[in-house]
């Protein structure tokens, strides 16, 4: 079986691979390109785990095919912080508390950074729809939903 | 616990108390933290687990020859390739699980004993070749009756899975091989008095599914092994010590030989307290010269990893008019996979600790079946026989038309009452907790139509365990502290505040790390609730071992004796009248000074931590059942506990809200599902619905602060308590919602449209 090479875009950068035909997005971000901040929980998209953004649209990297992100833009959690200064979400999970293990916290600060990116002003119960795609074990949801909440006050505020 | 440590409570704190940001935090927050999946090594391996797809079987034989053969095959083991144990030399290792169980549980000898038991090993240079290899092993069963319901298991004529298996704990052990490993009796008073006695009995059969923990991150590890036997794994475990006690054990290593470092831990709840594929790993490791990396797939996850227990049970609960527990009889029967187990009396016990009765009878049974090896999930035992016994206290409440904290508060023990398991309690915090409860705002919302309010208390007992902590001070005055019990929830923080509030310096100079097993002492694994008070204990106690190094280090400058040096404010001090003028020096002076007053400073302390203290708790559940659908919606929950002392509140709530959450999704949805042929219908996120976040509401948290003083700073284990009460807050709920009282766990849609269609 011969490996397909691939050319695309992850956090601003052109990086290149060879992967087999089965591999999805997730395998190559992990075991190719080094960058295991995408997790993987399920294989299947019911955990959110592995979300990424592939050209400006929120996926689970577990559902694309390596391959097809040929020539596209891929962002991980790998490149939401610029340089020293954690993003406005970071910072804020980190003050109120909004991870316990961790394992779910890149495919929730993925996924809340899109949303609010799409909505700078969203209920409780927008912010609660948008992220049921993003399995937590530990918390909850409270501390998430309160800290996504408090991020997009600030951010309309400053 | 050491004899000569002080603790006299301590009562006016810096550090503890506040929220600071966790030591762990940034790299969780950009994707640095390395769990256990993230690491890889050259020359790496992937290793893959073939499982039985029968529920109980023989394996007649097992051809790997095809599978070796392949190109890039590079090991394949099997239970030819694992030791024969002898049963009273595993007993004597520093595990709570009989190993030669766990052997058999990672690598099947003679049977298959449930869907997705482990039969063969591959290790190959990709997975795609493993996969590929997985299907050229070739293995005949002989298919056996199986057995996978409690109920069924007990019965004379079911399947009896192990044949060497002889009921404990009854006067006479029978001659017959039966499903029940173990018979518990708890007695005490006179129950017939207390029946008697009884102006109103009520009595009630319930059933309880499994749940699985439901961590996001399944297990993973990597192992390596030098020719000369020298070994590495790195794992996402709760106890990385009782992994290398396991793994030791089962492949006949030296416990020095393998090192142990523990990964970031993906969540455990009690399910990563034991091994499955470590010793696996290890052996392929071995056979085939190479690292070898192996993670399993959710589907394995749900099918070969440990869910906690299914029940039946039945309580007959008698009381006088004025709401006065007089009796309790119960039965208890537990399942626990298809490997012994012992929580029924566990679980019994904790559903009347929280209530003065005198006259109790419970007959506790552990049951095997088909099923997965259960493993601990959070409070193990104790939500089921809780949810069996709030239940009825709730229909006590409805039928005496009594208010249901009014019946809690009537019946609670108190400090200085004797505990059904024997002890008398201490200071408990338990009236406290329905005091906060009853004054919250929530109790005043209104509620509509189809809508309820369940109220359940829960209660365990904590523990505290073996453990080792170092404490080293650098020569720039700040600190370093050395942990052997995995974070799973932010203890390191706990830690750093704990110690920074010892020394007297702020918690931005501190750091922790989880040490591997060849760098400290021996950890009990991090469970029960026991981290934050044991670990805590030590870490404050190697800290006061520093002040007293301090101290000395001090004197010796200033050529006064060590007992005319005090500890005040983080500083050292001259005191008393040979003191001398000898200016105070800080924390950061002395730790300059070390080199040149006798070298470096640093604290231990290793103990088998006493005085944990009992955490009670009571939820409250506001719900509104559709009557059509049999849908439950959550519109209010209240999480009331007694934490002794919070240390960082933060994820004091934070274990409330998630145990509380934890416990609301097996109430209403989580359950293991079997088919005739006993293979697991919904290994998977989609059909094991766990909660997502459009599912529930906030969850209000109260923090009751009764000091335990078993602990120098009172503090109380927290994590367990939180997943007790909500299966019999949300059943009062649902029951109170359609007027029918609900006795099956879950309360998923069609057992509640059944209930109102009768």
């Amino acid at each position: 079986m011969s490996r397909t090479h691939i050319t695309t875009t992850v956090n601003g950068d052109t990086v290149e691979f060879l992967c087999d035909p089965q591999e999805t997005l997730l395998d190559a971000l992990r075991d190719h390109l080094g960058l295991t901040g995408s997790k993987e929980g399920c294989a299947s998209g019911d955990c959110g785990a592995c979300s990424v953004m592939l050209d400006g649209r929120l996926v689970c990297s577990c559902l694309v095919l390596a391959a097809e992100s040929v020539g596209r833009k891929v962002e991980t959690i790998e490149g939401m912080a610029d340089g020293d200064d954690l993003h406005p979400l970071q910072q804020k999970f980190l003050e109120m508390g909004a991870l316990q293990c961790g394992i779910c916290t890149p495919g929730f600060l993925v996924a809340a950074k899109d949303l609010l990116e799409r909505n700078a002003d969203p209920s409780e119960t927008e912010i609660r729809y948008w992220l049921a795609g993003n399995l937590c074990r530990c918390t909850g949801y409270d501390k998430i939903i309160r800290a996504v909440m408090e991020t997009a006050a600030d951010m309309r505020g400053a | 616990m050491p004899l000569d440590m002080d603790l006299t409570p301590k009562t006016v704190f810096d550090t503890v108390g506040t929220r600071p940001v966790r030591p762990d935090g940034n790299d969780k927050v950009t994707g640095r933290a390395r769990y256990g999946a993230d690491m890889a090594m050259a020359g790496m391996l992937f290793g893959l687990v073939l499982r039985s797809p029968h529920a109980h079987a023989r394996i007649v034989s097992i051809d790997t020859s095809k599978a070796e053969a392949l190109e890039g095959v590079k090991a394949v083991v099997t239970r030819d390739d694992f030791p024969a144990l002898d049963g009273d030399e595993t007993a004597k290792a520093e595990a709570e699980e009989n190993l030669w169980d766990v052997a058999c549980n990672v690598m099947a000898r003679d049977k298959v004993l449930y869907d997705g038991h482990a039969v063969a090993s591959v290790a190959a240079t990709s997975m795609a070749i493993a996969k590929k290899a997985l299907k050229l092993i070739d293995v005949t069963y002989e298919v056996l009756p199986h057995v996978t319901d409690v109920d069924e298991a007990m019965r004379d004529d079911a399947p009896v899975l192990h044949d060497d298996l002889f009921t404990a704990g009854l006067d006479k052990t029978p001659e017959k091989a039966s499903n029940i490993c173990e018979y518990t009796k708890i007695t005490t008073g006179d129950v017939a008095k207390g029946f008697g006695d009884a102006d109103l009995i009520v009595e009630r059969a319930f059933v309880t599914e499994a749940a699985h923990q439901g961590y996001i991150e399944p297990h993973a590890c990597v192992a390596a092994i030098s020719r000369d036997g020298l070994a590495d794994l790195w794992v996402c475990t709760q106890g990385h010590y009782t992994v290398r006690t396991m793994c030791a054990a089962i492949l006949g290593m030296n416990q020095s030989d393998l090192r142990v470092t523990s990964s970031e831990i993906g969540g455990g709840f009690g399910g990563k307290t034991t091994v499955f594929l470590e010793p696996v790993c290890l052996a392929l490791a071995k056979k085939s010269h190479r690292p070898v990396k192996m993670t399993m797939s959710r589907d394995e996850v749900f099918r070969a990893s440990g869910p906690t227990f299914s029940t039946s049970m039945k309580i007959k609960m008698g009381v006088t008019n004025d709401g006065k527990i007089t009796a309790c009889e119960g039965r208890f029967s537990y399942q626990h996979g298809a490997f012994a187990g012992s929580s029924a009396g566990y679980g019994a016990t904790c559903s009347m600790a929280l209530y003065d009765c005198v006259n109790i009878d419970f007959d506790c049974y552990d049951v095997v079946v088909n099923r997965p090896k259960a493993a601990a999930y959070r409070a193990p035992g104790a939500p089921m026989s809780c949810y069996a016994v709030e239940s009825v206290l709730d229909e006590i409440a409805q039928k005496l038309d009594m208010d249901p904290i009014d019946l809690r508060m009537k019946n609670a023990v108190k400090e200085g009452m004797s505990s059904v398991y024997g002890p008398s309690f201490g200071p408990i915090g338990f009236v406290e907790c329905l005091e906060a409860t009853r004054d919250h705002p929530n109790m005043k919302a209104k509620l509509g139509p189809n809508q309820a309010r369940g109220i359940a208390a829960g209660f365990w007992p904590n523990y505290g365990g073996q453990t080792s902590v170092s404490v080293n001070v650098t020569d720039d005055g700040n600190v370093l502290v050395s942990l052997g019990t995995p974070d799973i929830g932010g203890s390191r923080a706990g830690m750093c505040m704990m110690a920074a509030e010892e020394l007297g310096i702020s918690y931005d100079r501190v750091q922790a790390i989880i040490a591997d097993t060849s760098s400290l002492g021996f950890n009990d694994t991090t469970g029960g609730s026991r981290v934050t008070h044991s670990a805590g204990m030590a870490t404050i106690e190697a800290s006061r071992k520093i002040i007293e190094i301090m101290k000395h280090r001090a004197a010796q400058v200033w050529g006064i004796e060590a007992d005319a040096v005090v500890w005040e404010d983080g500083q050292v001090r001259p005191s008393g009248p040979n003191a001398g003028d000898n200016k105070p020096m800080s924390f950061a002076d002395v730790a300059a000074i070390a080199g040149s007053t006798g070298g470096p400073i640093a604290g231990h302390s290793e103990i088998n931590a006493e005085g944990a203290g009992a955490s009670f708790g009571v939820h409250v559940a506001d719900v509104e059942v559709d009557p059509e659908t049999g849908q439950t919606t959550v519109l209010r929950y209240l999480a009331v506990q007694d934490a002794g002392k919070a240390i960082h509140p933060d994820y004091v709530e934070g274990q409330y809200q998630g145990g509380a959450v934890q416990g609301i999704g097996w109430a209403l949805n989580e359950e293991y599902i079997y088919n005739e042929d006993g293979k697991l219908q919904n290994p998977g996120f989609l059909d094991y619905r766990m909660p997502v976040a459009s599912d529930l509401p906030m969850i209000d948290t109260v923090i009751v602060e009764v000091p335990n003083p078993g602990h120098p700073y009172g503090v109380r284990g927290v994590g367990e308590t939180p997943i007790i009460p909500p299966l019999a807050a949300m059943g009062n709920a649902v029951s109170r919602a359609i007027d029918r009282r609900l006795s099956e766990i879950p309360m998923s849609p069609p057992r509640i449209v059944d209930a109102i269609d009768g």
